[in-house]
């Protein structure tokens, strides 16, 4: 090899991390200039823009949950459940009487229990797989939401409670109109996930998460105690799920039987799109937020250029295919053999 | 440091039942300071048994260890690091996914603690990862690499260097050689020969009769489980531990 192909050589594979960490967000920008070709009156205005965000807001907390799963080699097939049964729950504490701030607080904690309850068993009663527990789950947790509502809709919050999902921030101070208001789950948004960076990037149990994703054995071996992070992780992604069923009460105002129907799969889908590998040990915060925009932007996208849903859903299944064709072949050029 | 043939680990008559099967059946082992020992045998003869026991990994089924003369029980690998015991695994037991640095350091990590959340300390990281690979003289492009990055040499150098990054008193080896190429063995030989000098005990479990006869002092036997024979390496020869691994004497 002469001295410019390598030139050449090396430059490429000083681009690979970049695209690696970036590439994912590239895409979301061609995305969003395509739709603004596509639609330019209506696209990027304020309306729609909030709308997005509004439609991506309790999606956005059950991917990343599943995400950090995803991370440990796992996998949270009951999150959609789970956020059904916090809700069926916050809706029967909200019809009780219950003080605001106690209605707020209980979907919260019934996610984090759901979610202990899936650590739990996977790890005491030794599941071969995350999958086959929170199969399980999915259809018991769903089941206990019908059992305690009896199926029924229940309808009717009050404004502190509805205040994550459906309240407005007034930007009339910064000499915007009434109807460029920032919605408040889009700040809720912003919030959770630069916590969820902090905690997975600069903190130890973030940086054990994934060391068990990369290797297990290795994680064990340096004296980690796995099942005690798997139980973590697990209840994270319920608390998060939980707080999906807070911004979803807040949304529809009424705690419904379908709520999080397939949900689970969007989550997945998103971490998939976002570039987290089912290997585990790969994937960064930032890329579940890209992938969960992704997402938000081509639903919204195809309902303003009345596409068919029917379509809709053959591009999202397309573009999990090829995202996870581009990390094999990432992974063909980033690792020895 | 140690001083000279003080006796560091000793295992006595350990067993192992896995169900039904016996691995291990009254085992004893005994390493001192600045000494290597070989452990040969058959696979299925109870060698990588008997690491796990010795890193924690297994509790024994019954039998004791003691560890400078004091018995101590291992609950987990961290109880057998937090005393100077250290294992590298024959897989290495490396997160690919990791820098070189990260893995060094994984389970022990230097943090600033805010209350319940420990940070990492990068900076520290980085500094103390490239301090010790210059004293072990392992040569890679930075710390900050991924394990997934490197040649099979370069991830058993970065084992090692784990291995002792925390004054380690005995080390145990689990096949070091048997995924290298031939160029990468008298590296990570010159290493033990180098660990030796410190007063550090090291265990190495080897197939390979030019590794044990390179580095070690005295190698034992273990045959279906059991001691079957052992033998300071001055007064044997290689066939007559092949015949151990075999079964005869």
């Amino acid at each position: 090899m002469d001295s410019k192909d390598q030139d050449k050589d090396s430059l490429y594979l000083k681009l690979i991390p970049y695209f690696e960490k970036y590439g994912i967000l590239l895409l979301l920008v061609i995305m969003i200039v395509v739709m603004h070709f596509l639609q330019p009156d209506v696209f990027l205005s304020w309306r729609n823009v909030t709308n997005v965000f509004k439609q991506i807001s309790w999606q956005s907390m059950l991917a990343l949950g599943v995400f950090m799963v995803i991370v440990t080699a796992g996998i949270d097939l009951s999150v959609g459940s789970i956020m059904m049964l916090s809700l069926m729950i916050l809706a029967i504490v909200a019809k009780a009487g219950a003080p605001w701030y106690i209605v707020v607080i209980t979907p919260l904690i019934a996610g984090f229990l759901c979610g202990l309850f899936n650590g739990l068993g996977i790890t005491l009663l030794r599941m071969p797989h995350p999958f086959i527990m929170t199969l399980g789950t999915l259809y018991i947790f769903r089941g206990t939401g019908n059992l305690i509502s009896g199926g029924t809709p229940i309808s009717g919050f009050t404004d502190e409670v509805r205040y994550l999902g459906h309240g407005r921030i007034d930007l009339t101070w910064f000499g915007l109109e009434k109807s460029q208001y920032l919605p408040v789950s889009l700040v809720l948004i912003a919030i959770v996930y630069i916590i969820f960076w902090i905690f997975m990037n600069k903190t130890r149990t973030g940086k054990w998460i994934y060391a068990i994703g990369g290797n297990p054995n290795a994680a064990r071996a340096s004296g980690i105690n796995v099942n005690k992070i798997l139980v973590i992780v697990y209840s994270l992604c319920g608390f998060l799920s939980g707080i999906g069923a807070l911004i979803l009460a807040g949304r529809t105002d009424s705690g419904y039987p379908n709520a999080g129907l397939q949900s689970e799969l969007d989550a997945i889908a998103a971490c998939i799109i976002g570039g987290a590998s089912f290997f585990g040990g790969r994937g960064t915060v930032l890329g579940v937020f890209a992938g969960v925009m992704i997402m938000g932007i081509l639903r919204n996208g195809l309902n303003l250029m009345d596409v068919s849903s029917f379509w809709q859903q053959v591009l999202i299944g397309s573009i999990i295919v090829l995202a996870v064709y581009v990390d094999v072949l990432r992974r063909d050029f980033g690792t020895r053999k | 440091m140690s001083s000279a043939n003080q006796l560091l680990l000793e295992a006595k008559n350990v067993t192992k039942y896995f169900g039904t099967i016996t691995a291990l059946e009254n085992v004893n082992l005994k390493i001192h300071a600045g000494e290597c020992l070989g452990v040969v045998g058959d696979n299925g003869a109870g060698k990588t048994t008997l690491m796990k026991v010795l890193s924690g990994l297994y509790k024994p089924s019954a039998g004791s260890l003691h560890f400078e003369g004091k018995e101590k029980v291992l609950e987990s690998p961290r109880d057998s690091q937090n005393l100077g015991l250290e294992m590298v695994y024959q897989d290495l037991a490396l997160a690919g996914n990791l820098p070189i640095g990260e893995n060094i350091f994984l389970g022990r990590e230097p943090t600033t603690n805010l209350g319940l959340l420990k940070f990492l300390d990068y900076k520290k990281i980085k500094e103390l990862t490239e301090a010790h690979l210059g004293k072990l003289k392992i040569n890679v492009k930075s710390a900050d690499q991924k394990v997934e990055e490197l040649s099979g040499g370069q991830r058993q150098a970065v084992a090692i260097a784990r291995s002792t990054a925390f004054n380690a008193k005995v080390v145990i080896m689990d096949e070091p050689t048997a995924a290298l190429a031939i160029k990468e063995v008298g590296k990570v030989l010159d290493l033990i020969n180098s660990l030796k000098k410190t007063g550090v005990g090291v265990i190495v479990i080897s197939h390979r009769m030019d590794d044990i006869f390179a580095v070690c002092d005295r190698v034992m036997a273990l045959f279906q489980g059991t001691n079957f024979a052992e033998s300071e390496l001055s007064n044997t020869s290689r066939d007559e531990v092949i015949g151990w691994i075999m079964g005869k004497k």
